[in-house]
């Protein structure tokens, strides 16, 4: 029972994470139509911008407040980043899509090799409160706190989009651009302004996934942003291209999906599986678990 | 009086497809000018490239004036704010919103939404705020596309097919709507239904193969069954309610 309750709270930690990359993924494909394969790069410079600041901010540092400002200071660096691509490179090219995918595609290739360049391709060990290291039991099963720290981050910033999408013009702007972004305009919208914002919030919460992925995983390294994208583009698929809802619930439905068959069957017959329920999906419900809308 | 809107030699091409060839027309700033013509002639196309919404792979070349202002190189969010209303063919309400939300979202920063005005064309619009558009009707959809206009001071009002596929109730409904709110604004309208083009209409642009193949009196038009028959491919008695007294056609252009 235990090792159940330790392998459901170890792939909520992993969905976690896999929800704070593919929740802006999600919102930027749905309302720009821009599949950006650079959001890897996000949650390089999250993570990076958390491990840097951690040891040269000032007032920063691996534990208490210290931590928490080298994850502000990495989540802004990330958004900072997101912010500029937008701005840069994506809005001369909305409405072209093969340009969009050969510039994103590069921007990931670039940003990792300058990763790479700057501080090196070995993976480096992240600072990290004590605590994050430890454990805590639940019903039996001893938990890692960094997954648990993940699964409340991620469930902070699922309530806070959601929030946001509900309540804010801008939230209500997004929602109505991901089902007809062209009749927004029609109502004397600017939705431009809104692209900037989903690749912000998209940027932040990838970033936050870098600095987080960072504590869960120990380490920090140039191509982690790489690896997670690849699950998280699957997490988008399944769970409906606009939807951060629908990314939730896929996100949790790979994640388990991976610790259970990894440990259950043999190391690497998870991530299989995981493309198997991709190809279900795809088949059975080709636009996702939600389909294209932004909330529930 | 000078018109409200100016097409002149207005040409579109999509993916290859020269769809309107110099189309040349004006909306007068009072009543409601009707764009008739067969199926696929460009009178979608025509009100697309007004407000700006032509695909971005397409060609746009001519001129399109709203009084002294030039329309044709400004963004479409910039021509709305600008007082130029568009209700889009098939409705494009925000199925996932409330009807609140779409009534929301088309408020405009500066001015003060006419919910009054909305909720007294549309008394239905007020008690189903809560309602998600999706589930609306689609004479309440087209409803709430009009009202979304409504809400806002318009100099304009482009209105495509507003009673396409509406139950004939739902479309005296609409059209009586469109007949009050053309007393304070001139509406461009595409429209198929020759009695609401009856009822509404007082000069009429008819559209053939991407040119401009008449204008003059919409009220005319209809009286003269051959030309009607011949231009929109239907007798203006055939089916739809004939005219009162005939006044004889002008044909103003070829």
């Amino acid at each position: 029972m235990d090792t159940v309750i330790l392998l459901t709270l170890t792939g909520l930690g992993l969905a976690a994470l896999y929800f704070l990359v593919a929740s802006g993924l999600s919102l930027v494909f749905g309302l720009a139509d821009v599949l950006n394969f650079a959001h890897g790069v996000f949650l390089g410079v999250g993570a990076y911008g958390t491990w840097w600041a951690a040891h040269n901010l000032p007032g920063a540092g691996s534990d208490g407040f210290g931590f928490v400002l080298a994850v502000v200071f990495g989540v802004a660096a990330g958004t900072l980043v997101a912010v500029l691509v937008e701005l840069v490179l994506i809005r001369p090219l909305y409405s072209r899509t093969i340009e969009q995918v050969l510039v994103t595609v590069g921007l990931s290739l670039a940003g990792v090799a300058l990763l790479q360049a700057t501080w090196g391709a070995d993976a480096r060990p992240f600072p990290r409160p004590e605590w994050t290291r430890q454990v805590t039991g639940i019903l039996g099963a001893n938990v890692p706190n960094g997954g648990l720290l993940l699964i409340i981050a991620a469930v902070l910033v699922l309530g806070a989009i959601l929030a946001f999408l509900r309540w804010t013009r801008y939230g209500l702007i997004i929602r109505a651009g991901v089902e007809n972004r062209e009749m927004v305009t029609a109502l004397g919208i600017d939705v431009r302004k809104a692209f900037t914002l989903v690749f912000a919030i998209g940027g932040a919460a990838a970033a936050l996934a870098g600095a987080l992925g960072g504590v869960y995983f120990g380490t920090v390294s140039p191509g982690q942003g790489g690896s997670l994208l690849i699950f998280a583009f699957i997490v988008v698929v399944i769970g409906g291209m606009g939807s951060v809802i629908g990314s939730a619930y896929a996100a949790v439905a790979v994640g388990l999906t991976q610790q259970f068959v990894n440990y259950y069957g043999t190391s690497g017959l998870g991530d299989i599986c995981v493309v198997a329920l991709l190809a279900v999906v795809l088949l059975l419900r080709p636009q996702g678990i939600a389909g294209k809308v932004a909330t529930a | 009086m000078e018109p409200i809107l100016s097409v002149e030699n207005l040409s579109v091409r999509i993916a290859g497809l020269h769809i309107l060839q110099g189309v040349s027309f004006t909306v007068a700033p009072t009543g409601v000018t009707v764009l008739l013509g067969r199926n696929g002639v460009g009178k979608t196309t025509t009100l697309r490239a007004i407000v700006g919404l032509t695909p971005p792979a397409g060609e746009v070349r001519g001129t399109v004036r709203m009084g002294a202002q030039s329309l044709l190189a400004r963004p479409t969010h910039r021509l709305v704010r600008g007082g130029l209303g568009y209700v889009p063919e098939d409705r494009c309400v925000f199925a996932g919103l409330t009807v609140a939300e779409n009534l929301r979202l088309a408020e405009r920063r500066g001015s003060t939404p006419a919910y009054d005005k909305v909720f007294a064309l549309f008394p239905e619009l007020d008690r189903r705020g809560r309602q998600r558009a999706g589930s609306l009707s689609g004479g309440q959809q087209q409803m709430l596309a009009i009202g979304r206009v409504l809400l806002n001071d318009n100099r304009l009002l482009l209105v495509d097919e507003p009673t396409k596929g509406l139950a004939p109730k739902v479309v005296t409904e609409v059209a009586e709507v469109l007949e009050r709110v053309a007393e304070s604004v001139p509406v461009l309208l595409v429209e198929q239904n020759l009695a609401v083009v009856r009822r509404l209409a007082r000069d009429a642009v008819v559209l053939a193969a991407g040119r401009v193949a008449w204008t003059g009196d919409a009220q005319e038009l209809l009286l003269e069954t051959a030309l009607t028959k011949s231009l929109l491919g239907v007798g203006s008695a055939e089916g739809h309610h004939p005219a009162g007294t005939p006044a004889g056609a002008r044909k103003d252009q070829h």
